[in-house]
Protein backbone atom coordinates (compact mmCIF):
# COMPACT_ATOMS: atom_id res chain seq x y z
CA UNK A 1 0.00 0.00 0.00
CA UNK A 2 2.76 2.39 0.94
CA UNK A 3 4.29 2.29 -2.54
CA UNK A 4 0.91 2.91 -4.17
CA UNK A 5 0.38 5.98 -2.01
CA UNK A 6 3.77 7.37 -2.92
CA UNK A 7 2.94 6.82 -6.57
CA UNK A 8 -0.33 8.70 -6.24
CA UNK A 9 1.30 11.62 -4.50
CA UNK A 10 4.04 11.97 -7.07
CA UNK A 11 3.70 15.26 -8.80
CA UNK A 12 4.26 15.73 -12.50
CA UNK A 13 7.04 18.35 -12.92
CA UNK A 14 4.69 20.49 -15.04
CA UNK A 15 2.41 21.09 -12.06
CA UNK A 16 4.98 23.31 -10.31
CA UNK A 17 5.85 25.10 -13.57
CA UNK A 18 2.20 25.84 -14.28
CA UNK A 19 1.69 27.09 -10.70
CA UNK A 20 4.69 29.44 -11.03
CA UNK A 21 3.58 30.65 -14.46
CA UNK A 22 0.16 31.48 -13.01
CA UNK A 23 1.75 33.85 -10.54
CA UNK A 24 3.42 35.68 -13.42
CA UNK A 25 6.71 33.78 -13.60
CA UNK A 26 7.32 33.98 -17.36
CA UNK A 27 10.53 31.97 -17.04
CA UNK A 28 8.50 29.00 -15.83
CA UNK A 29 6.23 29.35 -18.84
CA UNK A 30 9.23 29.58 -21.14
CA UNK A 31 10.41 26.25 -19.75
CA UNK A 32 7.09 24.73 -20.83
CA UNK A 33 7.43 26.31 -24.28
CA UNK A 34 10.92 24.84 -24.62
CA UNK A 35 9.71 21.47 -23.53
CA UNK A 36 6.74 21.08 -25.85
CA UNK A 37 7.13 23.37 -28.86
CA UNK A 38 8.50 20.67 -31.16
CA UNK A 39 5.66 18.28 -30.38
CA UNK A 40 3.04 20.99 -30.85
CA UNK A 41 4.63 21.94 -34.17
CA UNK A 42 4.59 18.31 -35.29
CA UNK A 43 0.92 17.86 -34.40
CA UNK A 44 -0.03 21.16 -36.05
CA UNK A 45 1.88 20.33 -39.21
CA UNK A 46 0.29 16.88 -39.41
CA UNK A 47 -3.16 18.46 -39.25
CA UNK A 48 -2.68 21.60 -41.34
CA UNK A 49 -0.12 20.13 -43.79
CA UNK A 50 1.26 23.63 -44.05
CA UNK A 51 4.48 24.89 -42.50
CA UNK A 52 3.45 28.50 -42.01
CA UNK A 53 0.12 27.52 -40.48
CA UNK A 54 1.87 25.07 -38.15
CA UNK A 55 4.26 27.79 -36.96
CA UNK A 56 1.33 30.13 -36.34
CA UNK A 57 -0.41 27.38 -34.39
CA UNK A 58 2.63 26.95 -32.13
CA UNK A 59 2.58 30.65 -31.32
CA UNK A 60 -1.18 30.93 -30.90
CA UNK A 61 -1.55 27.73 -28.87
CA UNK A 62 1.07 28.76 -26.32
CA UNK A 63 -0.32 32.29 -26.07
CA UNK A 64 -3.84 30.97 -25.60
CA UNK A 65 -2.60 28.54 -22.97
CA UNK A 66 -0.85 31.37 -21.14
CA UNK A 67 -3.97 33.51 -21.23
CA UNK A 68 -6.13 30.69 -19.96
CA UNK A 69 -3.78 29.25 -17.36
CA UNK A 70 -6.31 30.19 -14.68
CA UNK A 71 -8.87 27.94 -16.33
CA UNK A 72 -6.55 24.96 -16.40
CA UNK A 73 -8.11 22.54 -13.94
CA UNK A 74 -5.14 20.40 -13.21
CA UNK A 75 -7.19 17.21 -13.43
CA UNK A 76 -5.63 16.52 -16.81
CA UNK A 77 -1.97 16.86 -17.72
CA UNK A 78 -0.82 20.30 -18.87
CA UNK A 79 0.47 18.71 -22.07
CA UNK A 80 -2.85 17.10 -23.07
CA UNK A 81 -4.62 20.39 -22.30
CA UNK A 82 -2.12 22.20 -24.52
CA UNK A 83 -2.54 19.63 -27.29
CA UNK A 84 -6.29 20.11 -27.19
CA UNK A 85 -5.81 23.85 -27.74
CA UNK A 86 -3.34 23.17 -30.57
CA UNK A 87 -5.66 20.68 -32.30
CA UNK A 88 -8.51 23.20 -32.24
CA UNK A 89 -6.26 25.97 -33.54
CA UNK A 90 -5.01 23.68 -36.30
CA UNK A 91 -8.52 22.71 -37.39
CA UNK A 92 -9.41 26.40 -37.49
CA UNK A 93 -6.45 27.14 -39.77
CA UNK A 94 -7.40 24.25 -42.00
CA UNK A 95 -10.94 25.57 -42.22
CA UNK A 96 -9.63 28.99 -43.29
CA UNK A 97 -7.52 27.42 -46.02
CA UNK A 98 -10.52 25.52 -47.26
CA UNK A 99 -12.41 28.80 -47.56
CA UNK A 100 -14.67 28.38 -44.61
CA UNK A 101 -15.70 24.78 -45.25
CA UNK A 102 -16.34 23.02 -41.95
CA UNK A 103 -13.48 20.78 -40.94
CA UNK A 104 -13.62 18.26 -38.14
CA UNK A 105 -11.71 15.22 -37.08
CA UNK A 106 -14.58 13.15 -38.48
CA UNK A 107 -13.90 14.09 -42.08
CA UNK A 108 -12.95 11.50 -44.68
CA UNK A 109 -12.91 8.53 -42.37
CA UNK A 110 -15.41 6.45 -44.31
CA UNK A 111 -12.90 4.27 -46.05
CA UNK A 112 -12.38 0.60 -45.97
CA UNK A 113 -8.89 0.84 -47.37
CA UNK A 114 -6.35 -0.97 -45.30
CA UNK A 115 -8.81 -2.77 -43.04
CA UNK A 116 -7.81 -6.02 -44.66
CA UNK A 117 -4.10 -6.38 -45.32
CA UNK A 118 -3.45 -7.01 -49.01
CA UNK A 119 0.29 -6.75 -49.39
CA UNK A 120 1.46 -9.55 -47.19
CA UNK A 121 5.07 -9.68 -48.26
CA UNK A 122 7.45 -9.53 -45.34
CA UNK A 123 9.78 -6.54 -45.09
CA UNK A 124 13.52 -6.65 -45.42
CA UNK A 125 15.30 -6.52 -42.07
CA UNK A 126 15.77 -2.84 -41.04
CA UNK A 127 14.19 -1.61 -44.29
CA UNK A 128 14.79 2.04 -43.36
CA UNK A 129 18.52 1.48 -43.82
CA UNK A 130 17.99 1.07 -47.56
CA UNK A 131 17.21 4.78 -47.80
CA UNK A 132 19.09 7.97 -47.01
CA UNK A 133 17.74 10.15 -44.17
CA UNK A 134 16.13 12.72 -46.46
CA UNK A 135 14.67 10.09 -48.76
CA UNK A 136 13.24 8.15 -45.84
CA UNK A 137 11.72 11.28 -44.32
CA UNK A 138 10.08 12.02 -47.66
CA UNK A 139 8.63 8.51 -47.87
CA UNK A 140 7.27 8.73 -44.32
CA UNK A 141 5.81 12.19 -44.97
CA UNK A 142 4.17 11.23 -48.24
CA UNK A 143 2.77 8.05 -46.74
CA UNK A 144 1.20 9.61 -43.67
CA UNK A 145 -0.12 12.58 -45.65
CA UNK A 146 -2.25 10.14 -47.61
CA UNK A 147 -4.27 9.13 -44.54
CA UNK A 148 -7.59 10.82 -43.77
CA UNK A 149 -6.74 13.44 -41.16
CA UNK A 150 -9.09 11.90 -38.61
CA UNK A 151 -6.88 8.79 -38.69
CA UNK A 152 -3.61 10.65 -39.00
CA UNK A 153 -4.09 12.71 -35.89
CA UNK A 154 -5.06 9.69 -33.79
CA UNK A 155 -1.95 7.84 -34.97
CA UNK A 156 0.30 10.84 -34.26
CA UNK A 157 -1.06 11.46 -30.76
CA UNK A 158 -1.20 7.82 -29.75
CA UNK A 159 1.76 6.17 -31.47
CA UNK A 160 4.22 8.98 -32.21
CA UNK A 161 3.55 11.26 -29.26
CA UNK A 162 2.83 8.45 -26.84
CA UNK A 163 -0.44 9.70 -25.31
CA UNK A 164 -2.60 6.95 -23.82
CA UNK A 165 -5.80 5.86 -25.57
CA UNK A 166 -7.82 7.68 -22.90
CA UNK A 167 -5.78 10.88 -23.23
CA UNK A 168 -6.12 10.77 -27.02
CA UNK A 169 -9.87 10.31 -26.69
CA UNK A 170 -10.15 13.20 -24.23
CA UNK A 171 -7.97 15.48 -26.33
CA UNK A 172 -9.96 14.89 -29.53
CA UNK A 173 -13.39 14.60 -27.95
CA UNK A 174 -13.75 11.04 -29.21
CA UNK A 175 -14.86 7.88 -27.42
CA UNK A 176 -12.24 5.30 -26.44
CA UNK A 177 -13.65 2.70 -28.91
CA UNK A 178 -13.53 5.34 -31.69
CA UNK A 179 -9.86 6.03 -30.93
CA UNK A 180 -9.07 2.32 -30.94
CA UNK A 181 -10.82 1.70 -34.23
CA UNK A 182 -9.21 4.69 -35.95
CA UNK A 183 -5.81 3.80 -34.57
CA UNK A 184 -5.99 0.25 -35.89
CA UNK A 185 -7.10 1.40 -39.33
CA UNK A 186 -4.41 4.10 -39.41
CA UNK A 187 -1.74 1.58 -38.48
CA UNK A 188 -2.89 -0.93 -41.09
CA UNK A 189 -3.17 1.68 -43.84
CA UNK A 190 0.31 3.01 -43.10
CA UNK A 191 1.69 -0.52 -43.03
CA UNK A 192 0.06 -1.29 -46.35
CA UNK A 193 1.42 1.87 -47.97
CA UNK A 194 4.92 1.48 -46.54
CA UNK A 195 5.02 -2.07 -47.86
CA UNK A 196 5.51 -0.63 -51.33
CA UNK A 197 8.90 0.64 -50.21
CA UNK A 198 9.94 -1.80 -47.54
CA UNK A 199 8.86 -5.21 -48.78
CA UNK A 200 11.49 -7.81 -49.35
CA UNK A 201 12.41 -8.04 -52.98
CA UNK A 202 11.68 -11.37 -54.59
CA UNK A 203 14.51 -13.09 -56.41
CA UNK A 204 15.18 -11.29 -59.71
CA UNK A 205 13.37 -8.11 -58.64
CA UNK A 206 15.32 -4.86 -58.66
CA UNK B 1 -6.91 -8.71 -31.53
CA UNK B 2 -4.10 -7.28 -33.62
CA UNK B 3 -4.09 -3.91 -31.87
CA UNK B 4 -4.20 -5.55 -28.45
CA UNK B 5 -1.20 -7.65 -29.38
CA UNK B 6 0.65 -4.59 -30.64
CA UNK B 7 -0.17 -2.66 -27.50
CA UNK B 8 0.54 -5.54 -25.17
CA UNK B 9 -2.94 -5.42 -23.70
CA UNK B 10 -3.81 -9.09 -23.62
CA UNK B 11 -3.74 -11.67 -20.89
CA UNK B 12 -0.87 -14.11 -20.57
CA UNK B 13 -3.16 -16.97 -21.57
CA UNK B 14 -4.49 -15.26 -24.71
CA UNK B 15 -0.94 -14.26 -25.60
CA UNK B 16 0.18 -17.87 -25.43
CA UNK B 17 -2.71 -18.94 -27.67
CA UNK B 18 -1.96 -16.14 -30.13
CA UNK B 19 1.71 -17.00 -30.25
CA UNK B 20 0.81 -20.58 -31.00
CA UNK B 21 -1.38 -19.37 -33.88
CA UNK B 22 1.28 -16.96 -35.16
CA UNK B 23 3.77 -19.79 -35.46
CA UNK B 24 1.55 -21.49 -38.03
CA UNK B 25 0.15 -18.40 -39.76
CA UNK B 26 2.49 -16.37 -41.92
CA UNK B 27 -0.18 -13.78 -42.73
CA UNK B 28 -0.77 -12.84 -39.11
CA UNK B 29 2.88 -13.04 -38.23
CA UNK B 30 3.93 -10.71 -41.06
CA UNK B 31 1.05 -8.32 -40.43
CA UNK B 32 1.98 -8.08 -36.77
CA UNK B 33 5.71 -7.65 -37.27
CA UNK B 34 5.41 -5.11 -40.09
CA UNK B 35 2.73 -3.11 -38.27
CA UNK B 36 4.98 -2.95 -35.21
CA UNK B 37 7.82 -1.84 -37.46
CA UNK B 38 5.58 0.86 -38.98
CA UNK B 39 4.97 2.35 -35.54
CA UNK B 40 8.63 2.08 -34.58
CA UNK B 41 9.80 3.87 -37.74
CA UNK B 42 7.38 6.75 -37.26
CA UNK B 43 8.35 7.02 -33.61
CA UNK B 44 12.07 7.12 -34.26
CA UNK B 45 12.15 9.44 -37.30
CA UNK B 46 11.03 13.03 -37.04
CA UNK B 47 8.91 13.78 -40.08
CA UNK B 48 8.54 17.49 -39.37
CA UNK B 49 11.58 19.18 -37.90
CA UNK B 50 11.23 22.60 -36.35
CA UNK B 51 14.45 24.40 -37.36
CA UNK B 52 16.30 26.19 -34.53
CA UNK B 53 16.08 29.57 -36.25
CA UNK B 54 12.29 29.25 -36.44
CA UNK B 55 12.12 28.06 -32.85
CA UNK B 56 14.03 31.09 -31.65
CA UNK B 57 11.78 33.43 -33.58
CA UNK B 58 8.63 31.78 -32.23
CA UNK B 59 9.95 31.78 -28.66
CA UNK B 60 10.84 35.45 -28.86
CA UNK B 61 7.37 36.30 -30.20
CA UNK B 62 5.59 34.19 -27.56
CA UNK B 63 7.64 35.49 -24.65
CA UNK B 64 7.41 39.12 -25.76
CA UNK B 65 3.62 38.90 -25.71
CA UNK B 66 3.55 37.01 -22.40
CA UNK B 67 5.68 39.66 -20.74
CA UNK B 68 3.24 42.32 -21.88
CA UNK B 69 0.30 40.44 -20.46
CA UNK B 70 -0.53 38.90 -23.87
Amino acid sequence: MATIQIGENEQHPDVALVASARTGDVQAFETLVNKYDRQIFRIAQHITQNKEDAQDVVQDAFLKAYEKLDQFQGNSKFYTWLVRIAVNESLMRLRKRRTGKMVSIDDDIETEEGSVPRDLADWSPNPEQNYGQAELAEILRKTIQGLPHGFRIVFVLRDVDGLSTEETAETLGLSVPAVKSRLLRARLQLRERLSRYFRKKKAGEK
Amino acid sequence: MLDELIDDEISVQTRAQMQEHLKGCDHCEVTLSTTRKTIEIYRSHEVYELPNSVRERLHAAIMAKCKHGC
